[in-house]
């Protein structure tokens, strides 16, 4: 008895945290838009039966986001924006988490303090303090023209490369951290072993060091790839007009648009899209673990 | 017929495959080897041996490459290896954790060396399969190291290290992981690999069997110098110091000063109230010098009755008794409070046993069976 309790917590917060939203997501999705309070149709109405309900639902705002071409370009660019960001950071994540676990033992400490400690401050101020860095009289501007690099300021923020610099930014601790905790873990003596049997030192990091940290890798960019798909707060800040993305999609169909019910398609499509990434992360998680027994 | 002994080191006109000549290496202002000087011969199987911290593994890594020394220099075939990076060295090793790629599988971890040669195909296949079969793995080819034992896993090790065929191969505690019983096997096995293959191997132990068992030639370590460098025989027989001597085997030091008496026989005074002792020694004692007599306890004869007609003669009460199953250790207390051990092998039951605790028992030696050793 006090097993199945144990079990049922997490099982009952998963329901009505998770599984009840979701499914009234979906219901608003399948429902129609209507100048109302709440602003679509039907609400259930136990006098006309569930049924009468039910017949009032379908998929037409579905049919309408692979109408309109706005969608999936939003996603299109999303991912590609994501899928981009997330190599960039892995190629600067992955240089860090190798020093770091290069690095004398007792400096780790205080260099992995260093990677988390941004967390310390609101993500949101952080966005912001880009905005004051990138901006045409920020601070970078002013350096790159007291420096003589450039003679005109260069127009970085409400542009993609800004949004990139945001994605980048926020989440390079999640790539470093899994990259550092695969190459800390790695015994010496395998490096020494290939260069033993004739390996230069980059052809032992190639055949040894990287396969061996291939899990942290994977981990690390799932962890950024996931979250950075369905930014908001960074594209809406930092990009500009030109800066398409679902989750500012997401946010004008539902608040400037005020139609709630594609913008629940929207978040289901996004949501399913995701699915995939997260179930290939876990069966990686899961790898690992078995690897490590 | 006779099997000609093996023994290069003997003759002078053999060139050494490895030479450290006058190497001292420090990490720091820690001297790991202090101006050492060694030569090793092809086809042997030598150990360096020594408590941990003695210098042995620095020793092995310079041989690998993954130390240079500070001053002196290492030749390996006439050559000086000091500035060759481990890649490119003939020299291969066996590491004490084994340092087998988890990531690939048993096959690829011994094709591993030779396809950085880039060997061709039919060949590396022929190598492989040559080295699995040495070390009976066939049916393991295709596994991860994870899914075999420790047993298995040395072997992979072992097999991996001899696949470039070096002319000279390292292994820095090979055995340490296994169990006592497997460790036996497989120090055979090793030396038939050894014998078989022709190459020369160096082991680094602090398991003084090991090194007796599996080596050519011992060399005893202790704080960066070499103590002694002989045969497992001699290096028992007739250690050079009471440091070899105390770190080989079991040992009764007796100090004492030394006269002597004329071809090669000293007498050697050593406690109040007690006859002095007869030993014989090629080394040179001057009167009255310092000196400690070494005596195996196997070289000492334990009985009830006072023997006649021999060299040594002492009388004490038994303290302990160390039964090994085959062999038994009785701890002899001499009325000056010495304590000195002498073995038995135990050809009878231990039901019939004469000597128990408490007995008064009579301790006896030859002249030559001792070793006699300056400070």
């Amino acid at each position: 008895m006090r097993r199945f309790v144990l079990i049922a917590i997490p099982y009952v917060w998963l329901l009505a945290l998770f599984l009840v939203p979701f499914l009234i997501v979906f219901k608003i999705s399948l429902s129609d838009s209507a100048i109302a309070r709440p602003p679509y149709v039907p609400v259930l109405d136990w006098a006309e039966g569930i049924w009468a309900f039910l017949s009032q639902l379908d998929f037409e705002n579905y049919v309408w986001l692979t109408e309109d071409d706005l969608y999936w370009k939003a996603y299109l660019s999303s991912l590609r924006i994501a899928v981009v960001s997330t190599f960039i950071t892995l190629l600067v994540g992955y240089p860090v988490a190798y020093a770091m676990s290069r690095a004398p033992e007792e400096w780790r400490a205080t260099l992995m303090m260093l990677v988390i400690l941004p967390f310390w401050t609101s993500f949101l101020i952080r966005v912001y303090a880009w905005m004051g860095i990138l901006s045409q009289e920020g601070f970078l501007n002013q350096f790159l023209l007291w420096t003589g690099v450039i003679s005109d300021p260069l127009t970085i923020l409400n542009t993609n490369t800004a949004v990139y610099i945001g994605i980048v930014y926020t989440y390079l601790p999640f790539m470093i951290l899994p990259i550092y905790s695969a190459l800390d873990r790695l015994d010496g003596s395998l490096i020494e072993a290939a260069e033993d049997l004739g390996c230069s030192r980059l052809q032992a990091f190639w055949l040894v060091t990287f396969p061996l940290s291939r899990n942290g890798v994977i981990a690390g960019s799932f962890l950024v790839f996931i979250p950075a798909i369905g930014e908001f707060v960074i594209p809406s800040l930092l990009g500009g007009s030109g800066t398409l993305m679902i989750g500012k999609v997401l946010w004008e169909e539902f608040f400037s648009n005020r139609d709630w019910p594609v913008a629940s398609a929207v978040a289901i499509v996004l949501l399913l899209i995701l699915v995939i990434p997260i179930v290939l992360f876990q069966r990686n998680q899961q790898k690992q673990a078995e690897a490590d027994t | 017929m006779s099997i000609p002994v093996f023994a290069p080191w003997e003759d002078p006109s053999n060139t050494p495959l490895i030479r450290f000549v006058d190497v001292t290496k420090r990490f720091g202002n820690f001297t790991a080897i202090n101006n050492l000087s060694l030569d090793i011969y092809e086809r042997e199987f030598f150990a360096l041996l020594g408590p941990s911290g003695c210098g042995k593994t620095t020793m092995m890594r310079m041989l690998a490459g993954f130390e240079t020394p500070t001053e002196g220099h290492i030749m390996l075939g006439g050559e000086d290896i000091d500035a060759v990076p481990p890649n490119k060295r003939a020299v291969n090793m066996m590491f004490q954790s084994y340092a087998l790629f988890p990531h690939l599988s048993i096959y690829d971890n011994i094709a591993f060396g030779l396809r950085r040669d880039r060997m061709p195909k039919d060949q590396m296949h022929a190598r492989v399969a040559e080295m699995l079969k040495l070390t009976r793995l066939e049916k393991f080819a295709q596994r991860k190291p994870h899914q075999i034992s420790g047993g298995q896993r040395q072997r992979v090790a072992l097999a991996r290290s001899l696949a470039k065929a070096p002319k000279l191969l390292l292994l820095d505690e090979p055995l340490g992981a296994l169990d006592k019983k497997l460790r036996e096997e497989t120090q055979f096995e090793l030396m038939d690999i050894q014998e078989s293959t022709g190459t020369t191997f160096v082991i680094v132990t602090h398991d003084q069997e090991e090194a007796m068992t599996v080596a050519s030639r011992v060399a005893v370590m202790d704080e960066g110098r070499l103590m002694q460098v002989a045969t497992p025989d001699r290096i028992y027989e007739y250690p050079e110091s009471v440091y070899v001597a105390d770190f080989i085997g079991d040992v009764n030091i007796i100090e004492g000063t030394a006269a002597p008496l004329g071809q090669d026989r000293y007498s050697i005074k050593w406690a109040d109230g007690q006859a002095p002792l007869t030993a014989t020694s090629p080394r040179v004692f001057s009167q009255g010098q310092a000196c400690h007599l070494a005596i195996r306890p196997e070289k000492v004869t334990i009985s009830t009755e006072k023997p006649q007609d021999v060299d040594n003669l002492v009388q004490g009460q038994v303290l302990d008794i160390a039964y090994l199953g085959n062999l038994s250790t009785y701890h002899v207390r001499l009325p000056s409070g010495t304590v000195i051990k002498a073995q038995t092998a135990n050809t009878r039951r231990i039901s019939r046993r004469t000597i128990t605790w408490e007995d008064t028992v009579w301790l006896s030696w030859t002249a030559t069976g001792g070793v006699l050793l300056a400070d």
